[in-house]
């Protein structure tokens, strides 16, 4: 990674994480919770990529390729959930699910 | 060359703001798909073309075609030809439109001018990648197959509809 200091990719990982955390916190509506969780995977696999191309090695990709994996079959599951909650609750407001027996 | 990094890097935070921000799902998700574009062209900037195009086949493409399926099944009513025509205005697509503008913009850029390649990085194309992949990271593949698995069935079972007679006790 010659043109690009190594600090800013990791910087603007950073960036797209901290972003993802305040909307999976701040938000209430839980497709939007979802899509921070996968804002926040890939902005890791973004610090994956970013740390491969800085030292000319493919194992960054490889971690990347399995953490788009594990989002697949995450947003898969968690979409069925929602389903499951909206079917159950009505709302996709995660505040309603605030006890365990529902 | 720092422009292939620093002008998609800006798209992609300004894109993760308006996500987080609006209040409208399918405007949410459109600047998702803007931001999950603009991390995908840093992939290609920093040399992995492989996993910039996973970026947009499999995140782009497959997971956020999910979330549209899902939105679209939450909204099966009387009221969903009336949010479909909300969602069609110039308002909701205009922002999106732009950021992507500028990504495309970006991308002329890149193919037409003279700087092409001095970019000084070593690229990992997909040989590379897959020989890593499929030698010391075979476990890894197994595994990664095992998840998948997982994820298929769990989504079968829960996306099942009640039967008649556990409806009363079954409500997980």
């Amino acid at each position: 990674m010659a043109a690009v200091p190594m600090e800013h990719g990791l910087l603007l990982a950073a960036i797209l994480f901290a972003l993802g955390l305040i909307g999976v916190l701040v938000r209430r509506n839980v497709i939007l919770v979802l899509l921070s969780i996968e804002i926040m995977l890939n902005s890791s696999g973004l610090a994956f990529i970013v740390a491969g191309s800085r030292w000319v090695q493919p194992d960054g990709q490889i971690m990347f390729i399995f953490i788009l994996t594990m989002a697949a079959a995450e947003v898969s599951v968690g979409l069925a959930l929602v389903l499951r909650f909206y079917h159950h609750f009505k709302t996709l407001d995660t505040d309603r699910a605030n006890t365990m027996r529902g | 060359m720092n422009s292939l990094f620093y002008v998609p890097a800006a798209v992609a935070v300004i894109s993760t703001i308006l996500v987080i921000t609006s209040l409208n799902t399918v405007n949410a998700l459109l600047y998702a798909i803007i931001s999950l574009l603009s991390i995908a062209l840093i992939f290609f900037g920093l040399g992995a073309p492989f996993i910039a195009a996973l970026e947009v086949i499999i995140y782009a493409g497959a997971i956020m075609v999910l979330f549209v399926f899902v939105i679209m099944m939450l909204n099966v009513g009387p009221q969903a030809i009336a949010e479909e025509r909300q969602w069609l205005k110039i308002k909701v697509w205009r922002g999106p439109v732009l950021l992507a503008l500028i990504l495309m913009g970006e991308l002329a850029y890149v193919i037409s001018g003279p700087s092409r390649g001095a970019c000084g990085l070593t690229i990992n194309g997909p040989k590379q990648v897959g020989m890593v992949l499929y030698g010391p990271y075979v476990l890894g593949v197994e595994l990664a197959s095992l998840v998948l698995l997982a994820g298929a069935i769990g989504a079968y079972h829960l996306g099942r509809r009640d039967q008649p007679g556990e409806s009363d006790r079954g409500q997980s």
